[in-house]
């Protein structure tokens, strides 16, 4: 009956958004007088796996199988229905992550269950199910009705906070059934970035437009992103014109990111732009043109030259941190 | 090569989006509907691979009538012919259950959506078509190319990607990089009226979802100007006033 949150691993490792997952998962079993079991699949340490408990997983399943070290979505989803049986889980959580968002969707074909995808916010169940995901690209949330006995929901990054709730954790090995039919696509090659934070996941993200005028200009954007400790984006003509790689483009056909704080530096705000980007906490705006629609969205403007504000954003971020510190 | 692909009917992306005053509905009355931008990129791929005239691009629109004419772009765009499930779409599972429907009677060799509808915003429809027919599934596929029946594809992932193969038949959700959209010519809208656009009726499906009723973001009210002299005091600002660093 326990809620089964799948928790996704980057080489062995959980990051933030695994801790998301599970605080969110812990809220939801609260509200349904339950438990948490977290799911793990692929190659993850007892010790790693017991921070779990500290987010409110009282069971943890460990799926430790060789042909299951790199995430692969058709034997997931399987080892993921197979548990949820197992359990007789009723609500499945997974995180909206790329990897995620298609194994949710398997795991719900699998158990003809209803999915709630890309989920920002804990399930309303005073009167049945009713998730609330964002939709028209940005421009509107949609609430949705499941009426399926078993449920799941993909969880957006940044949409629930980590929360501690230390409880005491047993881990099980859990053994699935393997079936050769789930094995049909191969990786050939992982090529991770390591140093840069990656854009769903930023807390933080400093982005900039055709305003910067070209490639060779980005080297402030950087450092400012470096010194706050920000994700770098771009608008989509700087990604189409190959200033920037497509992965960093946000918006409505880019990727929709929801950061504490999103600064945009030379973009003029279309509708596309600001569908991605506006359910971001905090915007701020630094645009040399004073009637630039993105003002209108924004938390803070700043009319200016980007080559003379942006050194000034760079001094005042290096005193603020050492401040912090 | 015969090749599918989902057409998703939206919203034009400069449209602004409006409910009804209970707010259960979506007005659809003064919106222009086009092809979902991804799917766009997704036609362009599948016209592309089979430009040696040995294949077919049929192109698929799970919607009510009001959707013809989207789907008469894409055979404009250059698509062989057309099918249209007529049922408006309920949820993300009849959907794919629509699609897996008509797949298992035709023998595609690769089913192509967009990674993301603009609309719903699922993301899911590839992985449940994939699911459907026991195959992989790719939900966004930054690039596609072929090899006799084995496909590799450029997948994201958070921070990076990943490059992957798979045998035909198997399902993908494009996304930016694996195709530029192609745009009409006169040729292609003139013989697209006469291209098949055939209409089945749907299977039934059990409804697991519903959207219940639809919400708008509060606008951002008033914005806080700074004085570009000022500019290095907004980080302090920020965390004063907004907590959020
Ligand atoms: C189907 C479709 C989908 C789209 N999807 C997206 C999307 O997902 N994401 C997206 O971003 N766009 C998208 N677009 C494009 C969108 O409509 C805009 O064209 C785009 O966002 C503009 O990018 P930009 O703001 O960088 O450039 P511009 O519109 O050219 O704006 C540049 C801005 O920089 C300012 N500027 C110039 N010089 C300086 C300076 N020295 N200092 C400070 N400011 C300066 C200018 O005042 C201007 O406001 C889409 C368009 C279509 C048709
Ligand atoms: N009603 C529909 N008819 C045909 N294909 C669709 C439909 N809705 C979505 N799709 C396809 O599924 C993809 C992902 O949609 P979604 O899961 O809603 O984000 C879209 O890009 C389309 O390729």
């Amino acid at each position: 009956m326990s809620v089964l949150v799948f928790v996704e691993n980057v080489q062995g490792k959980f990051k933030k958004s695994t801790f998301e997952v599970v605080s969110f998962g812990f809220a939801v079993a609260q509200k349904l007088g339950t438990t948490v079991t977290a799911l793990s699949i692929g190659d993850v340490s007892d010790d790693e796996l017991q921070k779990l408990s500290k987010y409110g997983a009282s069971k943890i399943l460990n799926s430790k199988n060789e042909k299951l070290k790199v995430i692969n979505v058709q034997p997931y989803a399987s080892v993921i229905a197979e548990a949820a049986k197992a359990e007789a889980t009723k609500v499945i959580v997974v995180p909206a992550s790329f990897s995620g968002k298609g194994i949710a969707a398997r795991v719900a074909v699998k158990l003809e269950a209803g999915l709630g995808e890309n989920v920002i916010d804990i399930p309303d169940t005073s009167n049945g199910f009713v998730i609330k995901k964002g939709s028209y690209s940005g421009k509107a949330y949609s609430f949705v009705q499941i009426s399926s006995d078993v449920k799941v929901v993909s969880m957006v990054p940044n949409s629930y906070k980590v929360v501690e709730n230390t409880t005491t954790a047993t881990i099980q090995s859990f053994e699935p059934q393997l079936n050769e039919n789930d094995f049909k696509l191969t990786v050939k090659e992982t090529i991770r970035a390591t140093d840069k934070i990656s854009l769903p996941d930023a807390e933080l993200v400093v982005s900039a437009g055709r305003g910067m005028k070209g490639p060779e200009n980005w080297g402030m954007i950087e450092e400012l992103a470096n010194i706050l400790g920000a994700a770098t984006a771009c608008s989509k003509p700087v990604s189409d014109a190959g200033w920037r790689p497509h992965s960093e483009h946000v918006g409505q056909t880019g990727i929709a990111i929801s950061p504490n704080l999103y600064v945009a530096i030379g973009i003029s705000g279309a509708i596309q732009h600001l569908a991605g980007v506006s359910s971001s906490k905090v915007i701020v705006v630094v645009n040399k043109d004073p009637d630039a629609p993105f003002f209108k969205a924004a938390d803070y403007g700043i009319v200016g030259d980007a080559f003379e504000v942006v050194p000034k954003m760079i001094e005042g971020a290096k005193a603020f941190k050492a401040s912090q510190n | 090569m015969k090749i599918l692909v989902c057409i998703s009917h939206v919203p034009d992306t400069t449209a602004k989006i409006n409910f009804t005053p209970d707010n259960k509905e979506f007005v659809s009355q003064g919106v222009t509907f086009i092809v979902n931008p991804y799917d766009e990129i997704a036609l362009a791929r599948a016209i592309e691979l089979t430009d040696d005239g040995k294949g077919t691009v049929t192109t698929i629109n799970v919607g009510d009538v009001s959707t013809e004419p989207t789907i008469r772009k894409t055979l404009a765009i250059g698509a062989t012919d057309s099918i249209r499930v007529n049922a408006a779409p309920r949820d993300g599972y009849f959907v794919a259950k629509q699609i897996a429907n008509i797949a298992k009677q035709n023998n595609y060799d690769i089913i192509l959506c967009g990674r993301e509808s603009s609309d719903h915003n699922g993301a899911s429809i590839p992985s449940m078509i994939g699911e459907l027919l026991g195959v992989a599934s790719i939900s966004s596929a930054k690039k596609l190319e072929v090899d006799g029946t084995t496909a590799t594809l450029e997948r994201e992932i958070e921070g990076g990607k990943e490059i992957v193969s798979t045998p035909f038949p198997f399902v993908a959700g494009a996304s930016e990089g694996m195709a530029e959209p192609k745009i009409p010519n006169m040729r292609g809208i003139m013989s697209a009226r006469t291209k098949p656009l055939t209409v089945v009726e749907p299977i039934e499906v059990p409804q697991l979802a519903k959207v219940i009723s639809y919400d708008k973001p509060v606008a951002r009210t008033s914005v806080k100007m700074i004085a570009a002299d000022d500019a290095g005091k907004i980080w302090e600002m920020i965390r004063e006033e907004k907590k959020v660093i």
